[in-house]
C-alpha cells in the first residue's frame, strides 16, 4: 500500500468502509459533510446501505436498529448533531449493541460556528445521554491515526458490544495529508450475525433488543454489568502517547489537535534548553490516569492545553490527586491556538518552578 | 347420543406468534386483540420466524414479551427509523412497528411522516386509543375536541391545544405510502376487517410495494373512565366521526376505495 493524500472526513469515511461498514446513517453537518457525501457514493457501488436520514435523532437510531441485526453500522456528525443524538446513545448504551459514531467536534454552545473546537470533551468522554453508562472514545491527531483508529473503533465496539467515540475536530475532518488506509474487509455473511441479533426466530427462542429494566434490583444488576465491562475496557484499551518525558521537568498535557499543536512548541522551548515532554491521551475514555500519575511524580509543574474553556483538566487533576499544580491554557470558540502561544504559555510555566 | 360426537375439536387456541405470558393490560383494553390479530396474520402467512417487530413507548412497551418472535424496543417515538435500520440491512425479513398514538403522532411525528415518505417497506400496526395510557390519561394528538384528560380536565379546547391529527389522511398524501388504512376494533364484525386489513399491509410488505399503516381506533376504559361496555360505545359514536373509518391509500389490486 502507498500513502495518498486525503481529507480527514473521507479518510475516515473510506477506512469504515475498510473496515467493513455495512450500513451508514447521517445527516449533513458542517465541517463533517464530505463524510456522509462520501458514503453516499461508496456504499451503493459496494451494495452496502447508505441513508440520509430527516434528522440526527432519526439517523442515530436507524443505527441503533441496524446493530440490532447485527451488522457493523456508524453514523458521523458535528457537535449540535451529536446533541440530537445523545438520547439515541443513551438507548445503544441500555442495549449493548456496538457502534461507532465520529464526531468532528464545532465551536459552540449553541450553533456556534464551524471552525475546529474540543469543546465536546465533557459530552463524549462523561457519557451525554441519561443514565449510567460510559463510553470508549478516542482521539487522533493526524489523520492517518484518524484512519487507524477508525477501523480499530469498530473491532473494540464488538468486543465490548458498546459504542465507540472517535472524537477529532474540524480541523482534522477539513485538512489534507498523506496517509495509507487499510486493506478491504468484506461485510459480515448474513450467516455469520451474532447469535443475540435480530435476525428471525428461526429454529431458536426468539431475541430481545431493549434497554428497558422495570424492576430496579434488575436495572441495577444490569448497570453492575456495565460497571463490571468498565473496568476491563480500563484494564485492557488505554491509549496514550509520550515524548521526551524521562528527564522532563515540564509535563505538557494535550489531545487530539491541540497535542499535536503543543508538540510544535515542545520543539521550540527544547531548543532554548527547557526540559518539557508530552503526555497526548488518545484514549479519552478509559483516562490514562495512571500514566499521568507516574509523571506528575517526575516532573515539577503539568501544563494542560485543549481547544475549549479547560474540560480534560478536570480528569488531570483528578489523576493528579495534587501531587504537582497543574496550569491550562485553552482557546476557545473554534479559534485553534498557535504554536508560538503555546511556546509562550511552556515559558510562564517554566518561570513558576524557578 | 352417539360415542362419536363427544370427540373434542380444538376450535381455539392462542397463536404461535404470542407467547404465554400474560399481559398487564388493563380489563376492556382492545391491545390484546390487536396483539391476537397480528399474531394470528403472521401465523396465517407463515411469517413468525422471519418477523422482527418493534414495540414503542407507551402502554404496549412490553410488546416484545408478549409476541413470541424477534423484537427491538425503540425510544418514545422512534420505532420507525428503528425499523428502517433493521429492515435495510435484512430487506428479506418481515418488520414492523406497534405503536400508540402519543408515540407515532406526537414525539414520533417526523420519523412516521418520513419513513412513509421514503416508502420504506415496512408495516405499521398504529393503536389510537385519543389518550396516554401509560403515564396515566394525558392529552394525545388525537385526543378528541372536549375530551376531559388529565391534562385537559376541563376538555381539550382547541383555541388552546389545537386539533387531533389524523395520521391516515396526512400519511396517505405520502407518494412512499403503499397502503395507509384506518379500521375500528369496536365488535367483532369491524374486528374480522381489522384482520384483513393487517394482513393486507403485510402482504403489501413481502411484495415489497412500499410503506404500510393500519391504524386501530382503540379502547381505553381505564383513563376514559367507563366501563369496558361504553368504551365500545365511545369509539362508535365520538371516535369515528372525527376518524372516518376506509383505505385511505390502497396500491394493492383490492384497493378500489372499499370502506373499512
Amino acid at each position: 500500500m502507498t500513502k495518498e493524500l486525503l481529507k480527514g472526513n473521507v479518510a475516515f469515511a473510506e477506512a469504515a468502509i475498510r473496515a467493513g461498514c455495512e450500513a451508514y446513517f447521517g445527516y449533513p453537518i458542517t465541517p463533517q459533510t464530505e463524510a456522509l457525501e462520501h458514503m453516499s457514493a461508496r456504499m451503493p457501488e459496494l451494495g452496502r446501505v447508505f441513508l440520509q436520514a430527516e434528522s440526527e435523532v432519526a439517523a442515530i437510531n436507524m443505527v441503533y436498529g441496524a446493530a440490532s441485526a447485527g451488522v457493523r453500522v456508524m453514523s458521523s456528525s458535528s457537535s449540535p448533531g451529536v446533541s440530537l443524538m445523545m438520547e439515541g446513545l443513551s438507548y445503544i448504551a441500555g442495549s449493548e449493541v456496538p457502534v461507532v459514531l465520529v464526531d468532528i467536534m464545532r465551536g459552540g454552545p449553541g450553533l456556534g460556528n464551524i471552525a475546529p473546537s474540543q469543546g465536546d470533551y465533557f459530552q463524549m468522554v462523561k457519557g451525554g445521554g441519561h443514565g449510567d453508562y460510559r463510553q470508549i472514545v478516542l482521539a487522533p491527531a493526524t489523520i492517518q491515526e484518524l484512519i487507524d483508529l477508525t477501523v480499530e473503533a469498530f473491532d473494540i465496539a464488538e468486543r465490548y458490544r458498546c459504542i465507540v467515540v472517535v472524537l477529532a475536530d474540524g480541523s482534522l475532518g477539513q485538512m489534507m495529508e498523506p496517509a495509507e488506509l487499510p486493506p478491504m474487509q468484506e461485510v459480515r455473511k448474513r450467516e455469520d450475525r451474532p447469535a443475540w441479533a435480530l435476525t428471525g426466530a428461526k429454529d431458536r427462542d426468539p431475541n430481545v433488543i431493549s434497554s428497558i429494566y422495570i424492576n430496579p434490583a434488575e436495572e441495577e444488576v444490569f448497570n453492575q454489568k456495565l460497571v463490571d465491562k468498565q473496568k476491563v475496557i480500563e484494564a485492557n484499551e488505554i491509549r496514550f502517547e509520550q515524548s521526551d518525558l524521562e528527564d522532563a521537568e515540564i509535563a505538557i498535557i494535550a489531545f487530539g489537535t491541540a497535542g499535536r499543536i503543543a508538540q510544535s512548541a515542545i520543539r521550540q522551548a527544547q531548543e532554548e534548553g527547557m526540559k518539557v515532554g508530552l503526555l497526548r491521551p488518545i484514549s479519552l475514555y478509559p483516562f490514562p490516569s495512571k500514566a499521568i500519575k507516574d509523571i506528575a511524580a517526575k516532573v515539577k509543574r503539568v501544563l494542560v492545553v485543549e481547544m475549549n474553556a479547560g474540560q480534560m483538566v478536570e480528569d488531570v487533576r483528578l489523576a493528579i490527586e495534587g501531587a504537582v499544580p497543574v496550569d491550562f491554557f485553552g482557546r476557545m470558540g473554534g479559534m485553534v491556538p498557535l504554536p508560538d502561544e503555546v511556546y509562550d504559555q511552556i515559558r510562564k510555566t517554566y518561570a513558576k518552578i524557578g | 347420543m352417539s360415542s362419536e360426537s363427544l370427540v373434542e375439536t380444538l376450535i381455539y387456541s392462542k397463536p404461535q406468534g404470542l407467547t404465554t405470558i400474560g399481559t398487564h393490560y388493563c380489563p376492556g383494553c382492545t391491545h390484546g386483540i390487536s396483539h391476537r390479530l397480528v399474531a394470528e396474520v403472521l401465523d396465517e402467512m407463515g411469517l413468525r420466524e422471519e418477523s422482527i417487530g418493534v414495540a414503542p413507548v407507551g402502554c404496549s412497551v412490553f410488546a416484545y414479551k408478549y409476541f413470541n418472535m424477534d423484537f427491538a424496543e425503540a425510544a418514545h417515538g422512534r420505532a420507525p427509523a428503528m425499523a428502517t435500520g433493521l429492515k435495510r440491512v435484512s430487506p428479506d425479513k418481515v418488520v414492523f412497528t406497534y405503536q400508540g398514538d402519543g408515540d407515532l403522532a406526537s414525539i414520533g411525528a417526523g420519523e412516521i411522516l418520513h419513513a412513509a415518505g421514503r416508502g420504506e417497506n415496512i408495516t405499521v400496526i398504529f393503536i389510537n386509543n385519543a389518550i396516554y395510557g401509560m403515564t396515566g390519561g394525558q392529552m394525545a394528538p388525537t385526543t378528541l375536541p372536549g375530551q376531559k384528560t388529565t391534562s385537559t380536565p376541563s376538555g381539550r379546547d382547541i383555541e388552546s391545544h389545537g386539533f387531533p391529527l389524523r395520521m391516515c389522511e396526512i400519511l396517505s398524501q405520502m407518494d412512499g405510502a403503499a397502503y395507509i388504512v384506518r379500521r375500528s376494533l369496536h365488535d367483532v364484525t369491524h374486528i374480522r376487517k381489522a384482520k384483513k386489513a393487517i394482513r393486507e399491509a403485510f402482504e403489501v410488505q413481502v411484495n415489497g410495494m412500499g410503506f404500510s399503516m393500519v391504524e386501530l381506533l382503540s379502547s381505553c376504559p381505564t383513563n376514559w373512565g367507563i366501563d369496558a361496555e361504553k368504551s365500545l360505545e365511545f369509539i362508535k359514536e365520538k371516535m369515528l366521526p372525527m376518524f372516518p373509518l376506509g383505505d385511505y391509500k390502497n396500491l394493492t389490486e383490492m384497493g378500489n376505495g372499499q370502506k373499512g
